[in-house]
């Protein structure tokens, strides 16, 4: 796993500055530049003594900072790194918060009041990244919990990353409320897609998965109000226990009542966060619900839609699944099983979660 | 961080939690029928369906259903029921209905000109050509077509279709000409999306006829009933046999044209009903991949000749069968052939998207998306109108071609007709389960029952779509993981290998 922070001492840091690694003068030794400040940080593992020195100082591992990258620091001597420049799975993260609760979270929300923090990070962010980068992520929580600002920051994207391909996770729900699609509709940016989770055909199950009373009716309603503006969508479907047995009749609800949708995604579980906690609800071997997962792909493909699975190695899926098989998971939590280093298909095969507690059985190398 | 944690209730909640107190349900509208003893299929307002155990109905609407049971988040998924008196996602709703109606919107999009009634064939079953050399009586006049070509581009739809038929239209190769012409030239001004047809037993094609399709993306559709000694018994003609001419005339137009710009229809005579796997076999030896196993109709010429057409609707349906499980087996085998009547219902039955299909829709495809203008300057609501009307019964002419476009496409002919369009409102189809599949067709309830609304126990057209898509059903509840792959394909005309 790709690491994103490293701790030190912070000297002269009051609050928490985004800055870009601008030049690596020694291997112990990163600057960087804050436009907020309009300085040099300096990042070191050296011990400063001067009163002048202002950055982190007494930080071990900083290898993995690049020139371009760009990073948070912050007061209490964390460095996180924000965007990294030679990759192409960069996200702004807007807020812990979340108006659902689902049982197989990855990245459990929290009760924090932390919109303002991250509104202001996420703005110093977007002036900062080059506008030559080719895809930018919008993640939390639920990031529409922002309001009115979540629309000002899909503006300030549009002014400042024009060519980026934006993709947001939300869960939908805010969508019912028409005026937001609509607001959405004015920034005017036809780069933006919208991967929203529906893990049902039926409201109660999806409203149980997401631990949220009507979060089916809302999200439902979101997804035809998004179309009615014309914008674009995706649809995601986490594979589990709770899942698995309405899949084949979810693929038929889709198809009929959200045909407009661009991409439908078959996600393998992340066994991290929420889900070991609930993990008899909903762990299950993927060979157990190959059948189910086999036909709703199938199907939705021959009706022309345009599917993808997520998350699952080619030695669990059929055959007759592998071209819909992505390298869906992030480089810096990619991992490949001692296994697979003899599998053929290893290059072609988006591996494993570094994130999961728990993997497939069935995970083996493909060796003819 | 600079937050704090606020409040921690995100402890998770049973199942039991989500369910609402009430188990009351509330009905949505749907309709049912019953497919065998064992089964019934549940249809909704717009289109969606299950197959279910017989009774299943009744005891949905005795609120004998309980939320334990899987037929109830089967029932809720697909609107057939809801936990709330006005659904949460009526819109949803609504927006499907809208969708599935959205033919509509076009209004007329297939403008027919019969620009000859002259034929060099004299087919039994044709009930209106003339073997006949007095271009003067028979040819549509250029003063008529023009105002008929204004017309066409009266319409609001955005694509269009002209299609040329007869007779045989190519004797009045000229009309064409001239049609073809003047519309691309008006549409600079229009600029519609035109598909131009000329239907065409494809016997008398010349360099110069083809060379002219090819410059105009001209359509050819062509008439061909089966193996040799079929269509020349269907289709008689002097002098050389019709096939062979035929046969030679794809051909060519292929070869001018392409391949797919040449599609054929083959008519159902009594004697074509013993043969459908030779019919079947004849298309694929002349390499066409579809096929529309269509019945003859009950017009003009016909019902002036019942001993020869007059065949039974269970014979039709008899041979549809063989000639669908015949398809079916050949798909099987990785040959990928389609049944274009079988799709259009399976278009209707398993996808949320309109059908455009004016012999089968409700609203009727007459006046809302097909008119006629016929070769003496009248016009018709339906190709079939103007076929009555050669037995002197102008029931469905809408006027003339020089009338008003308004009198023509909102008249008091089309507002009559517009009482029996509908098969939502018609007795017997307002209740039926089907109705969302099928349509109404007064012209033809009034050529066969002497009744614009039509009487649907003793209806050939009622009895052979109730057992066509009933028959669709059974194939899809008993063997559905073999023949659905089958029929999606055909929906979306990809082979599947």
């Amino acid at each position: 796993m790709i690491q994103l922070k490293a701790k030190g001492i912070a000297q002269n840091i009051t609050y928490s500055i985004v800055a870009e690694v601008v030049s690596l003068p020694g291997k112990d030794e990163v600057h960087c530049y804050a436009p907020d400040i309009n300085d040099k940080i300096i990042i070191a593992s050296e011990l400063f003594e001067s009163p002048h020195f202002i950055g982190i100082m007494g930080i071990t591992n900083i290898n993995h900072l690049e020139v371009g990258d760009i990073v948070l620091i912050h007061p209490n001597g964390m460095v996180y790194t924000l965007f990294r420049k030679n990759s192409s799975h960069n996200s702004l993260f807007i807020t812990d918060r979340c108006n659902s609760n689902c049982l197989m979270c990855s990245q459990p929300p929290k009760n924090v009041d932390d919109l303002d923090y991250y509104y202001h990070i996420n703005s110093r962010l977007i002036d900062m990244i080059p506008p030559t980068t080719r895809e930018l992520g919008i993640t939390g929580g639920e990031p529409t919990l922002l309001g009115q600002r979540f629309i000002e920051l899909l503006s300030h994207i549009t002014r400042k990353l024009p060519n980026t391909e934006v993709h947001v996770l939300t869960n939908g729900r805010s969508f019912a409320w028409k005026n937001i699609p609509k607001a959405i509709f004015d920034v005017n940016n036809p780069r933006i897609v919208f991967g929203i989770p529906l893990y049902s055909d039926y409201h109660l199950l999806h409203d149980y998965i997401v631990q949220a009373k009507n979060a089916y009716f809302q999200t439902l309603l979101g997804f035809h109000n998004m179309a009615r503006y014309g914008l674009r969508l995706e649809l995601r479907i986490v594979l589990h226990r709770q899942t698995y047995k309405r899949l084949s009749m979810l693929a038929k609800f889709i198809f009929k009542n959200l045909p407009f949708v661009e991409h439908v995604a078959f996600m393998g579980l992340e066994y991290t966060g929420y889900t070991p906690k609930n993990g008899e609800l909903l762990w299950i071997e993927p060979d157990e619900y190959s059948n189910e997962l086999e036909e709703s792909v199938l199907f939705l493909d021959s009706m022309g839609m345009n599917v993808s699975i997520y998350n699952l190695q080619l030695c669990i899926l059929r055959p007759s699944l592998w071209k819909f098989a992505r390298k869906s998971i992030s480089d810096w939590k990619r991992d490949y099983l001692s296994q697979c280093q003899q599998c053929l298909l290893l290059n072609e095969c988006g591996g494993v979660f570094a994130t999961s507690k728990k993997h497939s059985e069935h995970i083996k190398a493909i060796t003819s | 961080m600079d937050t704090k944690e606020v409040k921690n209730t995100r402890k998770f909640k049973d199942y039991e939690f989500f369910r609402s107190p009430d188990s009351q349900y509330f009905l949505l509208p749907f309709r049912f029928h019953r497919i065998n003893a064992q089964k019934e299929v549940l249809v909704n307002e717009v289109g969606d369906f299950l197959i279910v155990p017989a009774g299943t109905a009744s005891r949905i609407v005795n609120r004998e259903i309980s939320e334990k049971e899987e037929i109830y988040h089967d029932l809720h998924a697909n609107f057939f029921i809801s936990t709330e008196a006005v659904p949460p996602l009526i819109d949803v709703l609504a927006t499907r209905y809208r969708t599935k109606k959205s033919f509509l919107d076009e209004f007329t999009a297939l403008h027919i000109f019969v620009v000859t009634l002259r034929c060099n064939h004299s087919c039994h079953y044709c009930q209106v050509s003339r073997v006949s050399e007095n271009k003067k009586d028979f040819d549509i006049s250029l003063e008529n077509l023009m105002a008929g070509i204004h017309h066409m581009f009266r319409s609001p739809a955005k694509s269009i279709t002209m299609e040329f038929q007869g007779g045989e239209p190519l004797l009045a190769f000229d009309e064409v000409k001239f049609a073809v012409e003047t519309a691309t030239e008006l549409n600079k001004v229009y600029k519609k999306q035109i598909t131009f047809v000329i239907c065409t037993n494809s016997t008398i094609f010349t360099d110069e006829i083809l060379d002219f399709c090819k410059q105009y993306d001209i359509l050819i559709s062509t008439s061909l009933d089966g193996p040799e000694f079929l269509h020349n018994a269907n289709r008689p003609k002097t002098g050389i046999p019709s096939y062979e001419l035929v046969i030679a005339g794809i051909n060519k137009a292929r070869s001018v044209l392409g391949h797919e710009k040449v599609s054929a229809l083959m008519t159902t005579t009594s004697m074509s009903l013993d043969f459908p796997t030779e019919i079947i076999d004849a298309y694929i030896e002349n390499g066409f991949s579809n096929i529309f196993l269509r019945p003859i109709s009950p017009y003009g010429f016909a019902l002036k000749n019942p001993k020869k057409n007059k065949y039974e609707t269970d014979r039709y349906l008899d041979f549809y069968r063989k000639g669908l499980n015949y398809i079916l087996e050949l798909n099987n085998k990785g040959h990928f052939f389609v049944e274009d009547y079988t799709t259009i219902l399976l278009r209707k039955i398993l996808t949320p998207f309109p059908v455009n299909y004016v012999d089968l829709q409700s609203p009727a495809g007459l006046i809302n998306s097909v008119i006629v203008y016929n070769y003496d300057g009248f016009v018709y609501a339906t190709d079939e109108s103007r076929m009555i009307a050669e037995n002197l019964d102008f029931t469905f002419r809408l006027g003339h071609v020089k009338d008003d476009y308004k009198n023509i496409f909102y008249g008091e002919k089309a507002k009559f007709l517009s009482q029996y369009w509908s098969n939502e409102c018609l007795a017997g189809c307002a209740d039926c389960g089907f109705q969302n599949y099928c349509g109404a067709d007064p012209v033809f309830h009034y050529s066969a029952q002497g009744d614009f609304e039509g009487h649907r126990p003793t209806s050939d057209f009622c009895k052979k779509n109730m057992e066509i898509i009933s028959n669709l059903f059974e194939l899809i509840d008993q063997n559905g993981s073999e023949f659905l792959p089958i029929f999606y394909s055909w929906i979306n005309n990809k082979p599947r290998f």
